[in-house]
């Protein structure tokens, strides 16, 4: 065999081997959307196949009206509102802070910046128990005031991605900038925050994302269904006692991860390089 | 006038959300259940001081306390593993200089966009229930007579985790992989002129280069694997016969469904211990498996 033809084959079969492992893990996504338009007697039927019989988008229409009186355009809209609102909140407050500690020296600063980095390691589930019996006390049950506030308060993950963004930019610029009669205030809105952009739309993804797919905290904290989130109400929806229409089940299932899809679709440079740099899980 | 001009009380204007959050909705919130995890208290009524009988009933009398570390233990201690294997196999094999590579990341990567999602959850329970897709395929190729209980089956439960666990290795892949490019070239020009064998340079030059990268993963993720709630309460709830009671799950339980606050800070506070201890205890010995590149230069 020729050298050539040798080569030739190895492409050939690392390229196999990369699709049939490629077509084994994304087996799953494709399932789920195809059941999403199975008829129901298909469902259980011939379970594995990926094309069904006929498109079934009466499951869309089915699913969409929800249960009770609440249909999933409402839970739809909580989800933005929460998801939006947190996401402001979470990358304005993060950006803040991260100036703050990356660029002024004051006293104390590395006390508490190692106060910071020890939080990352604390995990959220363990502060449950505290956090809702603080909040119980304050009288936010059922309500978003526990998901949206919080938020506000800066988060160490985002903190040291955008400080590390922020070191890359030379400091004669802050200087220039000082001298010319700038403020911290006017430093920080002119001089930083067009420099860290990136940074900005990486944290601003992972704030969606966790936020789109929290479902702990809606669980404990919201009481009435017409304040669900998508999550949460997914998690009615296919309760397995009383789930009857499965169909419309796996539609709706694939309608609350389409915002995620798109939003991976138009940012994956940022989402890529956001955990290439920092280590942050998607 | 000079105090509000002073570097002291600019660093303090630009830092204080996160100084208010801090204070309010972490520190506070850990000491007070310190407190509370020496009562009895259901919310309803004032909490009462029983001392260390919270801690007492879970080291003595509690059979689900040992039985959901375990359960933890073991889901963390295989998932993570074997994800970051996955991880950094499938990083090598598309670190490789070769045509439609870009694409492959993508289509790997997508499952674990969807991550922690409910949705992902309520699918695995389906794809791994009595009428499912696995035993729809097992029984069509004749791997098995009749369909398995995969969720229900006391033996099988856990590892249906585990692998939505491992199936999510999107994260770490990508983390290799950049990993991967920051090793230096000159390092495997050097060794194949040596007449390394392509196995040689990955245990010899790949491994150890990266191995700060594996490090930090393991670390992060183990911790992540301790918490994992979500996807458990979906997919088993804890079931059967408690085989799937993670850790968190056991805590929401005596929290949320029980009311027993005390007990269930209590239980909090020795989860925070471990996550501590085992913190402290990855970072002591990691000297001994990562290699840093400035020493001994």
């Amino acid at each position: 065999m020729s050298r050539k033809t040798k080569q030739r084959l190895k492409t050939a079969c690392y390229h196999l081997f990369t699709i049939a492992l490629a077509a084994f893990v994304f087996y799953p996504v494709l399932w789920l959307i195809a059941s999403s338009f199975k008829p129901q007697s298909e469902i259980f039927a011939n379970a594995h196949s990926l094309i069904p019989s006929e498109i079934r988008w009466q499951n869309y229409v089915q699913g969409w009206k929800g249960f009770g009186r609440t249909n999933f355009g409402v839970f739809f809209r909580n989800s933005f509102m929460i998801t939006i609102i947190s996401t402001v909140g979470q990358v304005g407050s993060s950006a803040c802070v991260a100036y703050g500690f990356a660029r002024i020296n004051f006293f104390g600063k590395r006390l508490l910046f190692a106060c910071m980095i020890l939080t990352m390691l604390i995990p959220s589930q363990i502060l449950m128990i505290p956090q809702y019996l603080l909040f119980n006390h304050i009288g936010w049950i059922n309500t978003w005031k526990p998901l949206i506030i919080p938020s506000f308060f800066g988060v160490p993950f985002f903190i040291f991605l955008i400080m590390q963004f922020i070191r890359g930019i030379p400091y004669e610029l802050d200087e220039a900038a000082k001298i010319d009669g700038c403020s911290r205030f006017g430093i920080f809105f002119r001089i930083i925050l067009p420099n860290i952009v990136p940074a900005l739309v990486t944290a601003t993804i992972f704030s969606f994302y966790w936020k789109w797919e929290d479902f702990m905290g809606p669980l404990i904290y919201l009481q009435s269904v017409e304040l669900y989130p998508v999550s949460l109400a997914l998690r009615l929806f296919s309760d397995p006692a009383a789930v009857t229409d499965w169909g419309a089940m796996f539609a709706m299932s694939v309608a609350s991860l389409i915002p995620v899809f798109i939003i991976f679709v138009l940012f994956q440079k940022y989402l890529v390089e956001g955990i290439a740099t920092t280590g942050l899980k998607g | 006038m000079k105090i509000l001009r002073s570097d002291h009380f600019a660093g303090y204007v630009f830092i204080a959300p996160w100084l208010f959050g801090f204070l309010a909705v972490t520190i506070a919130p850990i000491v007070i259940s310190l407190y509370f995890s020496f009562t009895k208290y259901d919310i309803l009524s004032a909490p009462q001081w029983v001392g260390l009988m919270n801690y007492e009933t879970m080291f003595k009398y509690d059979y689900l306390f040992p039985q959901s570390l375990k359960v933890t233990f073991t889901y963390a201690f295989t998932s993570v593993p074997l994800r970051l294997l996955f991880a950094l196999f499938l990083a090598v094999l598309l670190s490789q200089d070769r045509k439609g590579v870009g694409a492959y990341r993508t289509i790997f990567y997508v499952p674990s966009v969807f991550g922690g999602s409910v949705a992902v959850a309520v699918m695995w329970r389906q794809l791994f229930g009595i009428n499912g897709a696995l035993n729809s395929i097992l029984t069509s190729v004749g791997a098995i007579d009749r369909s398995v209980g995969w969720l229900t089956e006391p033996k099988t439960a856990i590892w249906t985790l585990v692998a939505l666990a491992v199936w999510q290795f999107g994260s770490p892949m990508l983390i290799f992989l950049a990993g991967l490019k920051q090793v230096p070239y000159s390092l495997y020009e050097s060794a194949m002129i040596d007449g390394a064998s392509s196995w040689q340079r990955f245990f010899r030059i790949t491994l150890p280069m990266i191995s700060p990268i594996i490090f930090f993963n393991f670390l992060v993720q183990i911790i992540n694997g301790f918490m994992m709630f979500t996807q458990a309460l979906i997919i088993t709830n804890g079931g059967p016969f408690n085989r799937t009671l993670l850790y968190v799950l056991y805590v929401y339980r005596k929290a949320f469904t029980d009311y027993s606050m005390g007990y269930a800070s209590a239980l909090a506070w020795v989860m925070l211990v471990i996550v501590g201890v085992l913190t402290a205890v990855i970072f002591k010995t990691s000297s001994y498996w990562v290699y840093y590149e400035s020493k001994g230069e």
